[in-house]
């Protein structure tokens, strides 16, 4: 590796580096306090008395945007994917936007369960069972149709 | 110019020297990093699928209200801590790096012990949140009965609120609950654990003089990279676990 040996150096790059650490960090810091005040917010909101799923939902979205823009800031900034060549760098980026495909197809997975639990095997129209959830040792056993897991 | 372009894509990927213009250690931990967050992406996508597919699920703010010390009701509190110490720590660890490119030891080595006690703090903070989940004893209905109950990979008591005898108490909660945290958080504190670890044995093949002979701390961005994928990979267990 090529670099320069300065020792102690305090010369300019040395102390923009610094800086961009540390503003790295109040970015970072400032993103997570975002997050954690809408996290609360919706904690409130569905104390309340009839929570807006809507609203929740744009809130959970939001955290989720927060997120992803703290990974950019840890990738760029600290591991020093954004001095890297580009090239090298498409070589990590593309075959990582696959997790949008894995994401979308899983979810929706996760929600036709959910539609073929409530509706009996899409045998008849919606309705939201209550679920009942069981310490699989207490109880003996019993017919699988019998309840909701 | 078509000779003039052949000529500079041979003396790039013609041999003899790194393309991307880095070392082959630090390509390759970058594509183990890559396999790595696939894994705790399956991990952590295969939860999502389960919570959706599923009418109820555990209320994150009820089952993670505890901080240590106190008995007051601090949603999010405790995780807000072990997240904030393992960001910190990253900071220290890119300011190791950082003292590696100027040569400067001592600096290296003020920064990576930095390092190494806020992995050992957050590996703590979760050994309190894994104590206090485990053997706790919340009162949960189950066939009639009051029992208490703590968080196992078999039952938690974080179920739907139901009345009884005039007041509400839990049921039984989704059985997968425990699996999904104990398993991800566990397998993320194996890795703050082996991260740690490598600290510490960088930590002291530096203060050694190691790297000072061998003329470059790439060791040391290596397992910084390392460091901050394990740093990543929290913030993504944290967003959804407790926050969404």
């Amino acid at each position: 590796m090529s670099q320069e040996t300065t020792h102690l150096g305090t010369s300019q790059a040395d102390v923009a580096t610094v800086k961009r650490i540390w503003k790295a960090f109040w970015i970072l810091l400032v993103l997570t306090i975002l997050e954690l005040a809408l996290g609360l917010t919706i904690y409130n909101i569905d104390l309340g008395v009839d929570p807006n799923e809507t609203l929740v939902l744009i809130l959970k979205g939001t955290i989720c945007i927060l997120t992803l823009a703290k990974a950019f800031y840890i990738i760029s900034i600290f591991m020093h994917l954004g001095d890297e060549i580009n090239n090298m760098v498409l070589t990590l980026a593309l075959p990582a936007c696959l997790f949008v495909w894995f994401i979308i197809a899983f979810i929706s997975d996760g929600a036709s369960f959910r539609n073929l639990r409530n509706t009996d095997g899409g045998s008849r129209h919606y309705i939201e069972q209550r679920q009942h959830f069981h310490h699989p040792i207490s109880e003996p056993a019993e017919k699988a149709d019998k309840k909701l897991d | 110019m078509e000779t003039a372009v052949a000529q500079a894509k041979t003396k790039l990927w013609g041999g003899g020297r790194s393309p991307f213009n880095v070392s082959y250690g630090k390509l390759m931990m970058w594509y183990f990093l890559m396999s790595d967050s696939f894994t705790f992406g399956a991990f952590l996508i295969s939860y999502g699928t389960i919570r959706f597919s599923l009418n109820t699920w555990v209320d994150h703010n009820y089952v993670f209200n505890e901080f240590p010390l106190t008995e007051a009701n601090l949603p999010l509190a405790f995780v807000s801590l072990m997240t904030f110490i393992l960001i910190f720590s990253s900071v220290t660890m890119v300011l190791a790096v950082h003292e590696g490119h100027k040569m400067n030891q001592k600096g290296v080595a003020k920064w990576l012990f930095l390092t190494i006690l806020g992995g050992v703090a957050f590996l703590s903070c979760q050994a309190w949140e894994w104590t206090h989940l485990i053997t706790g004893q919340h009162e949960v209905l189950v066939n009639g009965v009051i029992e208490r109950w703590g968080t196992t990979v078999s039952h938690n008591p974080w179920g739907p609120e139901v009345m009884f005898q005039g007041h509400l108490v839990a049921t039984p909660g989704p059985v997968a609950f425990g699996g999904y945290f104990f398993g991800i958080t566990g397998f993320h504190g194996f890795h703050v654990f082996t991260g740690v670890v490598i600290n510490t044995i960088m930590f002291i093949k530096t203060v050694k003089g190691d790297f000072a002979k061998r003329g470059h701390y790439e060791m040391i961005e290596k397992t910084g990279l390392y460091w901050h994928f394990v740093d990543l990979v929290w913030v993504f267990v944290f967003l959804c676990f407790y926050l969404i």
